[in-house]
């Protein structure tokens, strides 16, 4: 059995249990080991892309270098937390001075240089296990049903530093989709943003741009959409006034693998 | 003019706003369009101009998502979003200008908002 270090993050332990629970049962189907590093702090939410910031990006690489000291991939499952630990990393290796400012704060038993290797869980599906492998485990396939993928924006972008997908054309979630014996839609709403944290002030904004995306996939013939990030579900439930289901989509992953009812509380 | 607030923009960003052509792609692109008095490539060519304060002042700053579509779409590779962050940081870095206090977030909360929400409000919002 390979083993990962895996981050769940501060929402995965709360609100998004599921998300995470049947990330977790499905990886131990599927052969995979996930092991939690001790004491792991919230990763921020959101990368701060300011040079001069330098606080608020320690904890990421507490996380980093926490996998780096067990010698692992670092896995993560929910885009936000995919998309700061991604980011992150691109910065120590390509911004020299971030790096030795990050360093002389931390003062680590040696210097983190960006030794980790970051899959989001949908790399790991694909890079690790291979979707045409999944496709041999799957149990309880999800023929006939039409899937709409959301990626939003956390997971593909900025393209240059999180290189999980081409950003505009992304096939990782439809290739999933195939893999659970499902139909992908594409629809064109797929990698824009769902309005995110601005459903804290705004939640005029945070249901335009929810209810747009939840359209769109309808339009398409969708009978439900997944995504990989708490905030998308909340805000393309609870704002945007649409009735399409929406699922994280371990929790389809664990179903057609068999092993969701086990996990059922 | 203010350049002392400008140099600390640029370096702050790490942006070169020289490069922008004025094609309009980042605010074609951007969610935030309608919601925003100052649109993403106005933020680009005041920021060359200087004109810091007048961003400072204004709500968009707020309204970015940080969605990252003006970064990726832009031909130029000019990246938008990192001078919205700049001067975000710029006006929530002043004594007493957050933008959002913890005393009213218990109010924002119902059952399902996921920490996720808090924590990058207060990321964006706080200093």
């Amino acid at each position: 059995m390979e083993t990962f270090t895996y981050y769940p993050g501060c929402t995965l332990r709360t609100k998004a249990r599921d998300l995470d629970r049947y990330a977790r049962s499905s990886a131990m189907a599927l052969g995979i080991s996930l092991e939690e590093p001790d004491d792991w702090q919230c990763c921020g939410g959101a990368y701060t892309t300011a040079k001069d910031e330098i606080a608020t990006k320690l904890s990421a690489v507490r996380t980093l270098n926490a996998a780096k000291s067990v010698n692992r991939p670092l896995v993560t499952v929910c885009s936000a937390c995919h998309n700061v630990i991604k980011q992150t990393n691109y910065d120590i290796i390509h911004d020299d001075e971030m790096a030795s400012k990050v360093n002389n704060y931390l003062k680590l038993d040696e210097p983190y240089c960006g030794e980790t290797t970051v899959y989001h869980y949908l790399e790991l599906l694909r890079d690790v296990i291979g979707f045409d492998e999944l496709a041999k485990r799957v149990v309880c396939p999800f023929k006939g049903k039409k899937i709409a993928a959301y990626y939003g924006c956390l997971l593909l972008r900025p393209s240059k530093a999180l290189a999980m997908d081409d950003p505009e054309n992304p096939s990782i979630m439809e290739d999933f989709i195939k893999a659970i014996g499902g139909t992908p839609v594409i629809y064109a709403q797929r990698n824009e943003c769902c309005g995110g944290y601005i459903t804290l002030e705004d939640k005029d904004q945070a249901a335009k741009r929810s209810g747009v995306v939840m359209r769109s996939a309808a339009d398409q013939g969708a009978d439900m959409i997944i995504t990989a990030c708490p905030l998308c579900l909340y805000n393309l439930k609870k704002n945007s006034g649409s009735e399409l289901p929406v699922y994280y989509f371990t929790e389809l992953l664990a179903e057609a693998l068999g092993v969701k009812e086990e996990n059922d509380e | 003019m203010n350049k002392n607030l400008k140099e600390q923009v640029l370096r702050s960003s790490g942006v070169n706003v020289l490069k922008c052509m004025r094609c309009g792609k980042c605010s074609g692109t951007c969610p935030s369009y309608d919601e925003m008095e100052y649109h993403p490539h106005q933020f680009v060519y005041m920021v060359e101009r200087g004109d810091i304060e007048t961003l400072m002042n204004s709500k968009s700053i707020y309204k970015c998502l940080t969605c990252f579509a003006c970064v990726d779409r832009c031909p130029r590779n000019v990246e938008p979003a990192k001078v919205v962050e700049a001067v975000r940081l710029a006006a929530v870095r002043q004594q007493g200008n957050n933008h959002m206090t913890p005393a009213q977030i218990p109010e924002m909360l119902d059952d399902d908002l996921p920490q996720q929400a808090v924590v990058t409000a207060f990321r964006k919002y706080i200093k």
